[in-house]
């Protein structure tokens, strides 16, 4: 049987990046919505 | 179940769900990854490439699944024009896009060996690819047009549209002669692959598919705010205006 660890390789590295940007992005945004709102309210940014 | 339909209801409960979602999302995944590799047995004819099937198929499950959800959310914009509708679907376009995209890239890692080419024009990759172009086209349009109830409205009325390719892409190992082969899993009499790797496929299905509900839930939540944000901005360029004119 042939040797296909590259092309998995390349499949669940791909994955991982996807995923991984997917929930950067999300995480990223959360914080910077919550930081300009808080400068609206005047409050305190909680970490 | 109305109650959490109103978005300050929806972020207090988001915030209480979301920890157990990821931690659960994770759970399943390390047992998903770790049946993939080390328990589930490589296939007869496609040797370990078949490894490859536990992140395809339940991409491609949720690339349509996410899709379903949108026209579902389209439904709630175009008839009750609920906020949280718009909202869903808003930020269900990218996660939709991202496993759409995860679907043709390891579906081609996976051709590659198995069929000798990376990509060939047949009835179940291209309606997957005109899945991905939609996807992409509903993104464009949200970030075309600035007013968001009208944004809503347009993106709603091309996602009815575009839900007709679901059926093409899940009949069309179906109806057409396609390279791809036919469904293996969700079959009339039965599932077609072996308990040996049926049981770590539907485990990394449902890990993928609580990484979507997590993943979106977080997004409706930005979206949430974002509009809270916008709607603050409007008052206060207002307030501003006014004050500028009494002076």
């Amino acid at each position: 049987m042939k040797d296909y660890s590259g092309f998995i390789f390349a499949a669940y590295a791909f994955a991982a990046i996807v995923v991984g940007a997917m929930i950067v992005k999300i995480v990223a945004d959360y914080r910077d919505l919550k930081r300009k709102l808080a400068r609206f309210d005047g409050r305190e940014i909680k970490p | 179940m109305l109650k959490y339909a109103n978005p300050t209801h929806f972020l207090a409960l988001a915030a209480r769900l979301i920890p157990w979602l990821a931690a659960t999302t994770a759970l399943l995944l390390i047992a998903g990854l770790y049946l993939t590799f080390f328990v589930a047995p490589d296939d007869y004819q496609q040797g370990s490439s078949v490894k490859i099937m536990y992140l395809h198929v339940p991409s491609a499950w949720l690339a349509m699944m996410c899709y379903v959800i949108m026209t579902s959310a389209a439904l709630g914009t175009i008839v009750w024009r609920h906020p949280l509708a718009d909202a869903a679907q808003k930020a269900a376009a990218p996660l939709g896009a991202a496993f759409t995209l995860l679907c043709l890239v390891t579906g081609s890692l996976w051709g590659k060996p198995m069929w000798g080419t990376w990509w060939v024009w047949d009835a179940r990759l291209t309606s997957v690819l005109v899945l991905f172009l939609i996807y992409l086209g509903l993104i464009g349009l949200w970030r075309t047009i600035e007013e968001p109830a009208q944004a809503a409205r347009a993106a709603a009325i091309l996602t009815l549209v575009g839900v007709v390719n679901i059926p093409i892409i899940k009949f069309s190992v179906d109806w057409w002669n396609t390279l791809h082969q036919p469904a293996s899993v969700f079959k009339l009499g039965g599932p077609a692959i072996a308990g040996s790797m049926l049981w770590p496929l539907l485990i990394m299905a449902v890990g993928f598919t609580f990484l979507f509900f997590t993943l979106h839930l977080m997004a409706i939540r930005n979206e949430i705010l974002r509009r809270r944000l916008r709607r603050l901005s409007i008052d206060a360029a207002h307030a501003e205006e006014q004050a500028e004119a009494t002076a």
